[in-house]
């Protein structure tokens, strides 16, 4: 915590000066409302609306973890079973570089049409945004362990099933919380463009129907809410990362303390 | 009747011969160096033996079975460490036994303690010493069920004392639990400290150049080191490796 508020303060303090020069710009130029609130407006607007969007906020963290889910198991399925069937390898890696290729904003739409406007589609969006970091990942870890280590299990007679999971798994865990740490900002990016297409509930809606209004402080609102949730995310697998991988994290805690 | 018998062994990759007709055996509990130059073929002969690589003729009898390709069937410590860095030391010992089947903690709890490292069973290997490392894996390859070691150079990237420490407690590791130990290195002075015999390679492809007895009184310590008759037997090596040693 002491080390979180030591590294945490420059960020910090640089993101209060800019609300401060934002706050006085507003009132120096007297910019309207609906043009740009200031930050101390977009507050006021935040606390004392609450009630009435909270709904959209739930909806969305809860589209947030069931698609972030889905899309990490399948991103870990994807990888785990590229890594173990060679020829499925090299068939389906550059098909899946491809897949990134392909607009979301332009997929999404087509998405409502064949799926409607139920949860899948949305949960499709989030899949395919959250599985492709973590399957890229995961495979370079999962193919990347290292050769010693490797070469001892052989000669120990371990079979293809020891050396998955005494070897190239746990050697591959720190890939895959770099592939979950990137993926769990996107989700939340994910789901909100999933909402944007067609829903009755979520920060999706409640964005559209604010900047359609020219409330450009609701929008605010919910960009600092979506701000937060990604931020919060984040935290939770960084946090998780600390707790799996004990090996490696305390190592850098050592370094980071000597130097 | 031998416990290892390594017959008519050949490699070669293609046109390039890596090794000749290689033939030894070892005796139950004996300790046997393999002392050759840096590129003798000394790793190919231990994939070989290890069953993973598949020789070009010949074959590897443990205790009158055939164990060519057929990997696991003695244990082995590598060059490196190759401790894995996410198993506490007490879980990387055991770690041998269990691609093997099954744990015995408690013999491994020992073992650790006698080995001086009681007070790091749960820690990870980043907090260990070179030494320390090297210890820990070899305490993994005695753990394993085989009845023979293969040690791939062990200690060469340890400073000298450090070397003459471990060397010396791999001594007594041995002389307490007598297994068959095979010892690769290219260090003369190692071969001799340590082994009943040494086999000495040739250079490019690889066979027997001469097999020597060592016949040091046991248990050694670090003052044969500089005793008279060590640093003779050890000049008639070099001389002998020399002539093969041809400068390039």
């Amino acid at each position: 915590m002491l080390n979180l508020i030591r590294q945490g303060w420059r960020p910090l303090a640089v993101l209060i000066l800019l609300f401060i020069i934002w706050e006085l710009s507003v009132v120096v130029f007297d910019v309207p409302k609906w043009f740009l609130p200031a930050p101390s407006d977009i507050f006021t607007v935040g606390i004392n609306e609450w009630t009435e969007y909270n709904q959209h906020v739930f909806a969305t963290i809860e589209l947030i973890i069931i698609g972030f889910i889905v899309g990490s198991l399948s991103g870990i399925l994807v990888a785990t079973l590229l890594h173990l069937i060679p020829v499925l390898r090299q068939s389906m890696y550059p098909l899946i570089i491809l897949s990134q290729n392909i607009p979301i904003i332009v997929l999404a739409p087509l998405l409502v049409g064949w799926f409607g406007f139920g949860m899948l589609p949305k949960l499709i969006v989030i899949t395919l945004v959250c599985f492709f970091p973590i399957a890229i990942s995961l495979l370079g870890g999962l193919q990347q362990t290292d050769r010693d280590l490797r070469h001892y299990m052989l000669m120990a007679g371990a079979t293809k099933r020891q050396m998955f999971w005494k070897l190239e798994w746990p050697s591959a865990l720190p890939s895959l919380f770099s592939g979950l740490k990137i993926s769990a900002t996107y989700s939340v990016m994910g789901a909100v463009i999933s909402e944007w297409l067609g829903a009755n509930k979520g920060l999706g809606v409640y964005m559209t129907l604010a900047s359609s209004s020219f409330r450009a402080d609701r929008v605010f609102v919910a960009i600092f809410i979506i701000v937060f949730i990604s931020l919060l995310f984040f935290m939770l697998i960084v946090w998780l990362e600390k707790r799996v991988i004990r090996w490696q994290a305390s190592e850098k805690r050592n370094t980071n303390g000597s130097s | 009747m031998a416990h290892l018998d390594v017959k008519n062994i050949s490699q070669s990759f293609g046109e390039q011969e890596v090794l000749e007709e290689i033939n030894f055996s070892i005796d139950q509990g004996e300790f046997v160096s393999i002392l050759g130059p840096s590129g003798s073929g000394k790793s190919t002969l231990f994939r070989i033996i290890g069953g993973i690589e598949t020789p070009t003729s010949g074959d590897i009898v443990l205790n009158n079975e055939s164990i060519k390709n057929q990997p696991g069937s003695v244990s082995y410590t590598p060059q490196s460490p190759s401790l894995f860095p996410w198993r506490s030391v007490l879980d990387n010992v055991l770690l041998g036994q269990e691609i093997q089947g099954k744990r015995d903690r408690d013999t491994a709890l020992q073992m650790i303690d006698r080995a001086g490292l009681s007070d790091y069973a749960d820690a990870y290997p980043y907090e260990l010493s070179g030494g320390m490392k090297q210890r820990v894996s070899f305490i993994r390859s005695v753990l394993s069920p085989q009845p023979l070691i293969l040690l791939d150079e062990p200690f060469s990237a340890l400073d000298e004392f450090t070397r003459t420490d471990m060397q010396q407690w791999l001594l007594s590791m041995w002389e307490e639990h007598k297994r068959s130990i095979v010892f690769v290195t290219h260090n003369i002075e190692e071969a001799l400290f340590l082994s009943d015999r040494i086999i000495i390679l040739s250079n490019s492809p690889a066979n027997i150049q001469r097999e020597m007895s060592v016949s040091f009184e046991r248990p050694r310590n670090e003052d044969l080191l500089l005793s008279h008759d060590f640093l003779e037997f050890k000049k008639e090596i070099y001389k002998e490796m020399r002539a093969s040693h041809l400068p390039s």
